[in-house]
């Protein structure tokens, strides 16, 4: 249940979000090509920001998880920094997945014909597939993130940042959805590896678990070996 | 009304305002018991937390840290769990009007009808014009709300319970009959099905009939909730009706502003409610307030989302467009005010937190948000 608290301050992701949307309002121009270039401008910063704010919202969750310790002082810790780490990288995940596609979704229901000017046809496919490779990357990067900060291991924070950056920069490349997609996709597998490497995973531990082997959930379950 | 009427288990007029089947709320335990004789209450409860884990620990006097720091502990599981609760009733709350604004037009026309709280139109020429008038209207409308409540904490007060009882059954008889009528009619309409007069009849008869006896009497727990729910919900599709806009956001404005007082204030009439109802160990009427099931918790920390603040987090989602957005905010305001009420144990309005967020968030989103993201779905660029 306290995750699910945890959950929901997570979405407080979409902060990042509006205070970029703020910014860029803020200084308008007319001609397109400066207008390209202001959105370019806008895609970093925001990104930037919202690797400030997972940062701020590790902090902030360090804290409270301090407090919780302190309260219940017999126990430990009743949620590990690996659950909060998956949790705000839910979230995020989550929050910005639906700004990204809530409102194709919304438009994929009413009358129209895709492609009809001449764009590509695979518009939301494309962003589907775009859309939940961001989510499952948040999640990761979510998890490397907070266990690079509780290991004072900066470069790997700045690898999170920088392989952010470079997946929004590849969906500058759209409409050739496979000089976007396919590297995206690659990065997440990297991603995905990285993070469960953090989060204590191994070869072994998979291969029991794959198996039914595995002692802790055996006995979780209360089945015999 | 002597103390031996509700010692015996007669219905009576006031163990008819008093859930039967409501779980059993325990007595309020006032500050002052779990506070030491010299430390300040707030810093107390705020140490459990926020960052300092010192006073809690280091705090020798008074009563026992650890059961204390239970309590803390207790409550915050609480809050957590009442976010829960409180999330989806909020939820199947907007899901009803938006699903109903979407489908059915009838509560989107415009019409020249309003309501006699604001007779002030706004289809004047001139902004300031219909500026003033949405003033007007809000201050028509507050005052009536504000002389409502006050009638309503005094007629409990002076324990005029058959009168309040009254009261209620007529506006939740009106509510469940007449604009379910009227809803039920349009959904029609909207979707070209004849139906006749008598299975109108009887759905209708059948719709209103349990729902009078869940809100006033007993029933399922989930029932009540569900119809307090459908109830809010037609309540919002109403006022989306005949509420003139400006004046819409002005009330909401105001509303939240009057929550704050109403609540906070040692003499705001909604705390004063609360405190007699707790005084004498009653829960407050069933059919104004949303009970979550709380039988597990050990201490009472009296949750007040009347009717009205449900209502009114469904106007704000109201305009389809963003109610994703707007949903969020209050979801976020939602937590803040249950943390809140986790530090401070007391009766909270529900309602500033988050309409200031859906304010907030409401009109950023529609001037600022909305061209960027549509830039950005164009480009199919992901941030």
């Amino acid at each position: 249940l306290t995750l699910c608290w945890f959950f929901y301050l997570a979405i407080g992701h979409h902060i990042p979000i509006y205070t970029q949307c703020l910014i860029l309002v803020i200084s308008n121009k007319e001609s397109a090509a400066q207008q390209k270039g202001l959105l370019i401008f806008g895609v970093v910063l925001s990104v930037l920001l919202q690797e400030t704010f997972r940062f701020a919202y590790y902090k902030l969750l360090k804290k409270a998880n301090e407090g919780l310790l302190t309260l219940s002082q017999e126990e430990t810790m009743p949620i590990s920094i690996r659950q909060l780490a998956y949790v705000s990288g839910l979230g995020f995940g989550f929050m910005s997945g639906a700004f990204s596609v809530v409102n194709i979704l919304a438009d994929s229901a009413g009358p129209g014909t895709v492609g009809i000017h001449g764009d590509s046809q695979h518009y939301f496919l494309s962003s589907a597939f775009m859309t939940m490779a961001i989510i499952l990357l948040h999640m990761f990067w979510g998890v490397v993130f907070f266990d690079a900060c509780e290991k004072q291991r900066w470069w790997a924070v700045g690898a999170v940042v920088i392989s952010h950056l470079l997946v929004s920069c590849l969906t500058f490349q759209n409409p050739e959805y496979v000089a976007s997609l396919v590297p995206t996709y690659v990065i997440l597998f990297l991603m995905g590896v990285w993070a469960f490497y953090s989060a204590g995973g191994s070869l072994k531990n998979l291969k029991l678990c794959l198996t039914c082997k595995d002692k802790d959930l055996l006995l979780a379950n209360h089945r015999p070996r | 009304m002597n103390a031996s009427d509700s010692d015996e288990d007669i219905y009576n007029e006031r163990s008819a305002l008093v859930r039967s089947e409501s779980p059993a709320l325990p007595s309020y335990i006032p500050d002052s018991d779990l506070t030491p004789p010299n430390g300040t209450p707030t810093k107390r409860l705020k140490a459990g937390i926020s960052r300092r884990p010192g006073p809690a620990a280091a705090d020798g006097g008074g009563s026992d840290p650890e059961v204390e720091a239970e309590e803390e502990e207790l409550t915050l599981k609480y809050g957590a769990k009442h976010v829960i609760m409180l999330f989806i009733p909020v939820t199947l709350c907007m899901v009803v009007v938006v699903a109903t604004i979407k489908s059915v037009s009838f509560y989107t026309e415009k019409t020249d009808q309003q309501l006699i709280y604001t007779p002030f139109t706004e289809n004047t020429s001139s902004v300031g014009r219909r500026l003033l008038n949405s003033v007007l209207n809000t201050i028509i409308m507050i005052s009536v709300i504000v002389v409502m409540t006050i009638f309503l904490v005094v007629l409990y007060k002076y324990r005029c319970y058959k009168f309040i009882h009254g009261w209620l059954i007529l506006s939740s008889l009106m509510l469940l009959f007449w604009f379910s009528f009227m809803y039920l009619g349009e959904v029609f309409k909207t979707y070209n099905l004849a139906m006749d007069y008598p299975t109108v009849g009887v759905i209708i008869w059948n719709f209103g009939a349990v729902g009078m006896i869940c809100i006033h009497w007993k029933g399922p727990l989930q029932l009540q909730q569900a119809y307090l729910i459908l109830i809010s919900a037609l309540m919002a599709l109403v006022f989306i009706k005949y509420l003139p806009e400006w004046s819409a956001w002005v009330i909401l404005g105001a509303i939240s502003v009057y929550d704050l007082v109403a609540v906070l204030s040692p003499k705001g009439p909604l705390r004063m409610l609360v405190e007699t109802a707790q005084e004498r160990n009653e829960p407050i009427f069933p059919a104004l307030i949303y009970s979550c099931e709380c039988v597990h918790c050990s201490r009472s920390a009296p949750i007040n989302n009347g009717s009205a603040a449900c209502l009114m987090f469904v106007i704000v989602s109201s305009d389809p467009s963003v109610s994703p957005v707007s949903h969020l905010c209050l979801s976020q305001g939602l937590c803040l005010t249950l943390l809140l009420l986790a530090i401070f144990k007391k009766a909270l309005p529900a309602l500033p937190i988050s309409i200031t967020f859906g304010l907030v968030f409401y009109f950023s989103t529609d001037f600022l948000v909305q061209p960027f993201m549509d830039n950005l779905a164009a480009h199919q660029f992901y941030i």
